[in-house]
């Protein structure tokens, strides 16, 4: 039975439950993450992170938390009260309603009930994420705006246009993922996943998906919105106690929504790694949970690496990476996709095949030389240019640099 | 392109020899497996030692010469350093030190002399430790100590009098006030040349 048949059986009581199941663990994951990335990027950096507050400092989120909920809750006389009220509240829903459609586990026994730890199965499930995501967008642009300061908004508007561009990549990225499987519900993709990770079949699409989720939910190294040195705290710099600690919340719970959707499509979901699927049927297939969980977390540890190793970038060279880097690979990309696959499901000859690939090939090295080709001519061109006088009044530069430019 | 690299001061030939030893590299043209050696430096770390110390209930011991609390010490026979002359204060660019002289007396003896500190202030919120008025002090009266431990809840408590300042009464030290060593003056202390404190002054200290 596919999760979807398993879903549309449940009574209303079981719905309710799994939705709770999933916001508590949502908040869980949440705080432990907070927990996590901390102890881990101190250790990147040879420091031990917090460790005071329980064993290893486990619950210094849940204080932290507590601190905040207790902090003087501000809203600037400037601010357009109801907007800046509204604005976490949309970007934390929205980050939580992604959970619905993510398949957690496969067949399991619910308090005697058959059925898989999802929510909902849509068959639009992955378009679903996506406008959600864009919808969440909203939280920090009103944020920024409705804030009435200056930072808040360049934050807000630096957040939304990345936010934009790169969830056009992403949307791309899984353009693939759609045509290889046939569907554009979760669950039947993780079902078609069952003999290749589409991580090892579209290495190209996962690499794209993996870059443009780290854009989408504004971590570093493209943390441009929230850019401490230029913009203080970014579209949340004027939010204190709950409305700050829901901002909060709802970066991480969207990071832990674009992991699980990335370990949904590009990792095979809850099924168990190569080689291990016995392990699928242990604890009447709740074990998959834990398969679906060290997928996540393992992108998580990713996201903390990228967090400790990479400086932040400049915004310029994040919207070229997006849109001159990512966007035409990953429109190239598709088009090679959707050719084999017609080719695959046509069954056409091995010589065609091997003549196409040849081609892409012949096409790339092109392209590739023809630009190398241009970068030299440029750059000579800007050697000359360097060295003629301008028609302005400059310095006099020293005779030595003279000298030594002109060989 | 290394030209343009170059560093300024070889404009002007200054550091010829210099730049020549330290190449600036371009870094323009590193491949991706370059730029990916990042990642295996912090995965690396991870695995290392941490470096924290668990301050509270590890102290580590400071560098020797750790500029921390001051000192105000005390002549070999328990008589004050401190002559009051308020040149530490004068010196101090925080305007931290505070100091009243006043005449030595007969029978009110505290330091070898003519005068001694009364008043003896330093306001722990301004100074910067610095250490300008150890160097003015001409007794060597006034010294640091490594303690660092400085934090407290007011700011009248961050005002250190001349009690909390003052050095401990060692073995054989008499607490002032009492007459100096008899047969000698103050250049006698100044030269070193008391060592200890005589029956005459008053009841030593002993341990």
């Amino acid at each position: 039975m596919t999760n979807a048949e398993l879903i549309s059986q449940d009574p209303g009581w079981i719905i309710a439950l799994k939705g709770v199941i999933i916001f508590a663990a949502c908040v869980f994951l949440t705080i432990m993450s907070v927990w996590g990335e901390r102890r881990i990027v101190a250790r990147m950096q040879q420091r031990s992170g917090p460790n005071r507050v329980g064993k290893f400092g486990l619950l210094q989120a849940l204080v932290d938390g507590v601190k905040l909920a207790l902090k003087e809750d501000l809203i600037p006389k400037a601010a357009d009260r109801i907007v800046f009220v509204l604005a976490p509240i949309i970007s934390t829903t929205t980050c939580f309603m992604a959970f619905a459609v993510i398949p957690l586990t496969g067949e399991v026994n619910f308090f005697g009930y058959k059925t898989a730890m999802q929510l909902t199965d849509l068959s639009v499930g992955v378009l679903y994420v996506l406008a959600i995501a864009s919808v969440g967008v909203y939280g920090i642009v009103l944020a920024g705006w409705s804030s009435g300061s200056t930072y808040p908004l360049l934050g807000g508007l630096r957040s939304s246009a990345q936010v934009i561009s790169y969830e056009v990549a992403m949307g791309l990225s899984l353009v693939a993922v759609f045509i290889y499987s046939g569907s554009m519900s979760t669950s039947e993709i993780v079902a078609a996943q069952d003999r290749w990770w589409y991580a090892v079949v579209l290495f190209p699409s996962f690499i794209i998906y993996a870059i443009s989720m780290v854009g989408e939910t504004n971590r570093a190294p493209f943390d441009l919105a929230e850019a401490e040195g230029e913009l203080v705290g970014g579209f949340h710099t004027e939010y204190s106690s709950l409305k700050f600690a829901l901002f909060f919340l709802s970066e991480y719970v969207n990071i832990i929504a674009v992991s699980a959707l990335a370990t949904t499509l590009f990792l095979g979901g809850y099924r168990a790694l190569p080689g291990l699927g016995f392990t699928e049927q242990w604890l009447g297939g709740w074990f998959t949970l834990v398969w679906f969980f060290v997928k996540v977390l393992a992108f998580f540890f990713v996201f903390v690496w990228l967090r400790g190793t990479l400086p932040r970038l400049r915004y310029d060279q994040f919207m070229k990476f997006g849109w001159k880097v990512l966007i035409p690979f990953s429109l190239a990309w598709i088009m090679i996709v959707s050719t084999l696959r017609v080719m695959s499901q046509r069954q056409s000859s091995t010589f065609l095949l091997v003549a196409f690939i040849f081609s892409v090939t012949f096409i790339y090295i092109g392209i590739t030389s023809l630009m190398d080709r241009a970068k030299v001519k440029t750059d000579i061109a800007s050697k000359i240019t360097n060295n003629t006088e301008p028609d302005f009044p400059v310095p006099e530069i020293p005779n030595s640099r003279a000298e030594q430019l002109n060989g | 392109m290394a030209d343009e690299l170059m560093p300024r001061s070889d404009e002007f030939g200054l550091a010829k020899s210099d730049a020549a030893k330290a190449p600036i590299t371009n870094h323009e043209r590193s491949s991706l497996g370059k730029q990916l050696l990042g990642f295996w430096v912090t995965f690396k770390t991870m695995f290392k030692k941490v470096n924290t110390v668990q301050y509270p209930e590890v102290k580590e011991p400071t560098a020797e010469r750790f500029h921390g609390r001051h000192q105000l010490n005390r002549h070999p026979d328990g008589l004050e350093k401190c002559i009051g002359c308020e040149l530490c204060a004068w010196a101090c660019p925080a305007d931290a030190i505070y100091v009243e002289g006043a005449d030595n007396k007969e029978g009110e003896q505290f330091s070898p002399g003519e005068r001694y500190g009364k008043v003896y202030q330093i306001n722990y919120l301004r100074c910067i430790f610095c250490g300008l008025c150890i160097e003015a002090c001409p007794t060597r009266a006034l010294t640091m100590t490594n303690e660092y431990e400085l934090a407290d809840d007011t700011r009248a408590k961050l005002i250190f009098e001349k009690d909390d300042l003052l050095g401990p009464l060692r073995a054989g030290m008499v607490p002032p006030p009492h007459p100096m060593y008899p047969n000698t003056d103050d250049g006698n202390y100044y030269r070193g040349e008391v060592t200890g404190s005589h029956p005459s002054q008053g009841i030593a200290k002993n341990d």
